[in-house]
């Protein structure tokens, strides 16, 4: 199972990460051996299979839409690298 | 008096008869940490002066009228991915390395409700992302059988830390193998709960389908005890099962009309000879205390790390997703734009086995192989849940060993991306049905990797989902038969 350094690259950028090219080549390398190693999968017939993502069975689980005022606001907020006024500051993006 | 390795039922009579306070006990500990965590780096964090203020609230507690909850003044460790308010929570990662925790994760306000006094936060492979600690942006754990040999991991942290004398009891997590498998290395006991069990609120989540809060201890008995305290109900956490807990640690009488089943495919080529013996003594023991045993075969199981390599890393790219330079603390200060703010801040951030997991998830989940990867192997999944069920129509309990082998020498995992999914093939699929799982002591081994050095092997209890009391019955019979339980390694020193 190859992957292209393209294909990595196109990854690389969905997932939000910056590589160098050496490491490019590392992670292509990876990638491509975990997909070697789950190839067999393909193979186990699954027709009229259900997924599954959830193993308790449990459905919607409500609560009342009530509302109250947070008291952790500050402490989250003084995880930032930048804030401002409190808010959360970033580069520009228009 | 030497207060390592004493269980909790003795902590307490010291604690309730006043022969100790537990400001005194939680002192001792400090004095401990300090001497030997520079050798098993086990602690990433110290909360000392939080601790005091927890031990004197328990010693108030404890001279006022009336009985003491089990865990009231024992100390304890917690695995650096539980939220602890006002103090540094890192997951054992770079990207979070100043990150103070804003609040408590719902175990740890368990835990105080309780009147346990938390000591600090251990070490564990970035993310939980491994079966080593070695992929820690901290540095590996060390086994405290043998400082050149792993842990364990992802909760190598936590059984380095109980398994030396460090703590009493300690929390860990497991999504596939991260505290059976630890446990198992260490000597130690290991609980990893039905999924829904016990509340993943404020435990940084790694795949949410699969990450199960538990404890290692040094005895069933104990894990009993630290079930009562954490499990539960959570509205903060909406995929926790609404039942009414409580485990009991009476020791039954006999194993008579428990029906145990011997998975043949849990006996995998490579198995190293010592572990296979001494797993099937511990299984001559289950029958001589009255339990039938049926070998069983469970035909899927060889897919389960399979699927857990895509799963997995599918559910820890959109998790880590949330660590995006701008609210976590970490920002890189090379970014020109906001695109550069989250490609550099999470290329500083991240360690080579975090990266690589998003790296796969993304991949397995990107448009045009979602359904070749993730959803076949949601599908087989299903399959692999079904076969459990099928085999619980006929067994009470499966019973196999925890790891296929005893602790390997530390940098065997070294840039291997298949490493953990190997050590752990034992642990992942009833890890992807959400089952309860128990790891404890039977004896030792000698390893085939590296020294031939004896290294403690565990044998592991897998039950049908909730059924945790059916595991801790088994356990506690055991360990009241042998005491594999009680060898603690040669004393540590400088």
């Amino acid at each position: 199972m190859t992957i292209s350094l393209e294909e990595t690259k196109n990854i690389a950028n969905l997932s939000r990460i910056a590589f160098t090219d050496e490491e490019l080549i590392r992670f292509q390398s990876s990638l491509e051996k975990i997909l070697a190693y789950v190839d067999e999968l393909k193979s186990i017939p699954t027709h009229n299979v259900e997924p599954l993502s959830t193993v308790t069975g449990l459905v919607n689980v409500f609560r009342k839409d009530d509302t109250h005022s947070s008291t952790v606001t500050e402490a989250i907020l003084a995880n930032a690298p930048q804030l401002k006024d409190g808010y959360y500051k970033v580069k520009t993006i228009l | 008096m030497n207060l390592a390795y004493k269980e909790i039922s003795e902590l307490r009579e010291l604690l309730d008869t006043k022969h100790l306070s537990s400001l005194e006990l939680t002192q001792y500990f400090f004095k401990r940490i300090k001497e030997l965590n520079p050798l098993l780096n086990a602690y990433l964090t110290l909360s000392e002066e939080h601790a005091y203020y927890l031990a004197k609230r328990a010693d108030d507690f404890i001279n006022s009228p009336g009985n003491n909850p089990w865990l009231c003044g024992i100390p304890y460790a917690a695995k650096d991915l539980f939220l602890t308010k006002g103090i540094r929570t890192t997951a054992a990662s770079k990207i979070l390395d100043k990150y103070i925790a804003p609040y408590n994760a719902t175990v740890i306000n368990k835990l105080e409700s309780q009147y346990a006094v938390l000591l600090g936060k251990t070490n564990l492979d970035e993310f939980a992302h491994g079966s080593s600690t070695e992929t820690s942006a901290y540095g590996a754990s060390k086994n405290p059988w043998n400082l050149s040999r792993i842990p364990g991991g992802s909760s190598g942290g936590s059984s380095s830390a109980v398994a030396g004398g460090l703590a009493p009891f300690a929390l860990a997590t497991e999504t596939g193998g991260s505290i059976r498998q630890p446990a198992s290395l260490t000597g130690t006991c290991g609980w990893k709960p039905t999924y829904g069990r016990v509340s993943r609120y404020g435990v940084i989540a790694m795949a949410s389908s699969l990450d199960c809060p538990g404890t290692i201890a040094l005895s069933v008995k104990d894990l009993v005890y630290t079930a009562n305290a954490i499990s539960g109900q959570d509205a903060k956490d909406s995929t926790t099962g609404n039942h009414n807990v409580h485990y009991t640690p009476e020791i039954p009488k006999s194993l008579a009309g428990l029906r145990v089943g011997v998975p043949r495919e849990y006996f995998p080529e490579g198995m190293e000879s010592g572990v296979k013996t001494r797993i099937y003594e511990a299984i001559n023991i289950l029958e001589k205390l009255g339990a039938s045993i049926t070998e069983v075969s469970l035909p899927l199981t060889k897919y389960g790390s399979l699927v857990y390599a895509i799963v997995c890393p599918s559910e820890v790219s959109s998790n880590l997703m949330r660590y995006d330079g701008i609210r976590y603390t970490h920002q890189s200060n090379k970014a020109t734009d906001l695109y550069d703010i989250y490609c550099q801040s999470r290329a500083e951030g991240f360690g080579d086995e975090a990266k690589r997991r998003i790296m796969t998830g993304t991949y397995v989940l990107s448009a045009g192989y979602f359904d070749a990867y993730y959803k076949q192997a949601q599908k087989v999944r299903r399959l692999i849940l079904n076969e459990f069920m099928e085999v619980f129509k006929k067994v009470d309990v499966l019973a196999c060993a925890s790891s296929p082998n005893v602790a390997v020498p530390i940098g065997g995992a070294k840039d291997n991306p298949l490493f953990g999914y190997i050590a752990d093939q034992l642990n992942i699929p009833s890890s992807l049905a959400g089952l309860p799982g128990l790891s404890i002591p039977c004896g030792l081994a000698t390893s085939t990797t590296g020294d031939s050095v004896s290294l403690p092997v565990g044998f592991q209890l897998i039950g049908p989902q909730w059924q945790e009391q059916i595991l801790f019955n088994i356990g506690l019979i055991f360990q009241a038969e042998t005491d594999f339980h009680k060898s603690i390694p040669q004393p540590l020193t400088i």
